[in-house]
């Protein structure tokens, strides 16, 4: 950079990058509720990234900041409503969606973001997620899976590997869990994909083509509980389920869906399963002309 | 809006109960509705069906009676009006969600068209066993709005009155009808839609940055706004502060949830309807509601043929209950007769409101069917006694 002479006592002005890496200016300002700060997440925690990530993609979408709704069920990642400043609806546990579906189609401008957690969508909210992607109802999700019920304290979910200990599986589970890209992919989901934590940039770019898609736009997110899931289970430090998904996850874009189930330390497949097109339910609803009457 | 199928069909009509209330809730500008079928509020969700996709409204069928009063909530908060309908076991599914309603304040009406239970129960046939879940359902302390209609003209009228109502109020209406009312067919005048009065949703006039989504004005009801107006809110079930934001904590309970209760029970005269006969030189007072109210009239006749002197006080809203005019009856009648397809609900209310003044005589019933004018006239007799 040139300048006029007589002007070197004066400091450079610094780049704009550094402008905002000040501790007045965070670069995710203006999409947090920096009024709520600090957030109740454990340290090592993965939601916090997805959160990141989920800013990220909000101004990666092109889609004005004003049209989002977000709508978090219970849990830990039920609060990511309450952190994101766009318009947000903390809802009851495992109902995200059918509020979600009330607000998309009596408001089809907005664009709905179902934020929560593997408990709260996938077990007492898992009949409502199957329906909504049977519906192609034009929401995106994004459940962040960390295979456990984090806010009770630790105990058992759909999601929880075989043999993996919880607070309520203390022996080992013995349930096989739900491997849920296959399960909304069978029920009609457009977009499905599965990131980790660690894959900020794959998962930011995931959630932009979700929000980007017209219908059911599924996001899975492992995302490490070191509080409870590693500390039940000897896993070490988030540091240590980090490295995990770093030397565990194989990427496999368009991988058969029957083959994405998660077993105790197996290995992770993540990638793009599922990139379709086909009619929304409201596409269907306005499809079929004026109604008979 | 086509001229064929306008969204109000003024005119004379011949229709039940339920249809009635779909009417009403259309005449009211009721654009959403979630249903799940249930006997014997299914028609409600058929009329809604048909109606809503012609004049530009959304009908969905939900996965279930949870789903659909999520949706109900989703639509409002979307700028909808927004209904659902259901019966007993649905109604009992719906109670979290409801509570959801209250807490966020969320304008929207659930009709129930009360059959006999527990459990399964009645399924096609009445019953009157839901009016204390009305009141008491979801769990934590709120107050309540809830209709008894008495007639199929009375669906429909009512159920523009609980859409005023929940806009007024800020907070779920319930229409609690029955199985008898539902299904009867009667006359039912639909006025133009000019001389129909609407409440409008209660915006607020500030700008993004000065609005604060739970600060209650005069009436302790807090105006509201919709999603993707640029306000940003955040509306949660969790005890949350003036900003709407979480505020786990003992003194934002004190200060957010007694208003709850106290936007209802500040405002009970203006909300508060009744129906009254012949109450002032009564010795004894039958407090009726729904088809009950209908079902009393012969023994009320029979009663006077003999010589009672017998006043009929119709609940026209069961809640808020009208404490002061049960008072104030008290200290004048010698008892009140409280006939009901329940086996005692209603008659604690009035009970506790006689405080001991008055007799207060239940004339119960299980459900199935409706009372034998006999029963009641024993009432009376027995309240005279």
């Amino acid at each position: 950079m040139s300048r006029p002479e007589g002007t070197t006592q004066s400091p450079p002005p610094p780049p704009a990058e550094a402008a905002v890496r000040t501790a007045q200016h965070h670069p995710k300002d203006g999409l947090l509720r920096e009024d709520r700060l600090p957030h109740i997440w454990c340290p090592t925690c993965g939601i916090g990234t997805c959160v990141n990530a989920f800013v990220e993609a909000v101004r990666g979408s092109g889609i004005p900041e004003e049209r989002f709704a977000i709508v978090s069920g219970i849990g830990c990642t039920g609060r990511v409503a309450g952190y994101l400043k766009l318009d947000s609806f903390h809802t009851t546990h495992g109902r995200a969606i059918p509020f979600a579906t009330g607000l998309h189609l009596s408001n089809p401008e907005l664009k709905v973001v179902v934020f929560s957690g593997d408990g709260d969508l996938v077990a007492i909210g898992g009949n409502h997620l199957i329906h909504a992607a049977r519906r192609n109802l034009d929401l995106t999700v994004i459940c962040v899976n960390n295979f456990i019920y984090g806010m009770t304290g630790g105990q058992l979910a759909p999601t929880t590997p075989y043999r993996a200990r919880t607070t309520t599986s203390p022996h080992g589970n013995t349930e096989y869990p739900f491997n849920v890209p296959h399960l909304v992919a069978s029920c009609g989901a457009t977009y499905v994909a599965r990131w980790t934590a660690l894959h900020v940039r794959r998962l930011t770019q995931a959630m932009i083509e979700a929000m980007q898609k017209r219908g059911f736009a599924f996001v899975e997110v492992i995302a490490p509980c070191s509080t409870l899931y590693a500390r039940k289970n000897r896993l070490g430090t988030g540091y240590d389920l980090m490295k995990f998904y770093h030397d565990q996850c194989e990427v496999r874009h368009g991988a058969d869906t029957t083959e994405l189930d998660i077993g105790f330390q197996s290995k992770i497949t993540v990638g793009k399963f599922v990139d379709l097109e086909k009619p929304t339910y409201l596409d269907r609803l306005r499809g079929d002309g004026p109604p008979r009457t | 809006m086509s001229e064929a199928h306008p969204a109000v069909l003024t005119g004379e009509h011949f229709m039940n109960g339920d249809i009635a209330a779909a009417e009403g809730a259309l005449a009211a500008g009721c654009r959403f509705f979630g249903g799940y079928p249930i006997t014997p509020a299914t028609e409600v969700s058929e009329r809604m069906a048909e109606r809503l996709p012609g004049l530009g409204g959304i009908y969905i069928q939900m996965e279930d009676e949870i789903a659909s009063l999520g949706a109900v909530l989703g639509a409002t908060w979307g700028g909808a009006k927004a209904m659902t309908a259901t019966s007993g076991p649905g109604f009992s599914l719906m109670m979290e969600n409801l509570g959801l309603g209250y807490m966020t304040e969320t304008p929207c009406v659930l009709v129930n068209v009360q059959r006999g239970g527990p459990s399964t129960g009645l399924p096609t046939l009445v019953g009157q066993q839901d009016m204390m879940q009305a009141r008491w359902g979801s769990h934590g302390d709120y107050g309540v709005i809830a209709l008894c209609p008495a007639s199929p003209q009375e669906c429909f009228d009512l159920t523009i009155e609980a859409f005023n109502l929940s806009e007024t109020y800020r907070q779920p209406v319930l229409l609690m009808t029955d199985e008898v009312v539902g299904h009867m067919t009667e006359k039912v005048v639909i006025p133009p839609a000019d001389a129909i009065r609407l409440v409008p949703r209660r915006k607020t006039s500030r700008p993004p940055g000065e609005y604060r989504p739970y600060e209650a004005e005069a009436d302790l009801v807090p105006p509201m706004v919709t999603a993707g107006e640029g306000y940003r809110i955040h509306v949660t079930g969790l005890t949350h502060d003036e900003r709407g934001y979480p505020a786990v904590t003992a003194p934002v309970q004190r200060r957010t949830v007694p208003r709850l209760l106290e936007k209802i029970r500040a405002n009970a005269s203006r909300i508060v309807r009744l129906e009254e006969e012949a109450t002032e030189d009564a010795e004894v007072v039958v407090v009726c509601y729904g088809i009950t109210a209908r079902v009393a009239r012969p023994a009320i006749d029979a009663a006077r043929a003999r010589g009672l002197k017998v006043g009929i006080l119709r609940l026209i809203t069961a809640w808020p209950f009208p404490e002061e005019r049960i008072r104030a009856l008290s200290a004048r009648v010698k008892g009140f007769v409280v006939p009901e397809i329940n086996l005692g609900q209603m008659v604690y209310e009035v009970e506790r409101c006689a405080a001991g003044r008055a007799r207060t005589v239940l004339v119960p019933h299980p459900g199935g069917d409706v009372h034998e004018p006999e029963a009641i006239l024993a009432g009376m007799e027995e309240a005279l006694r």
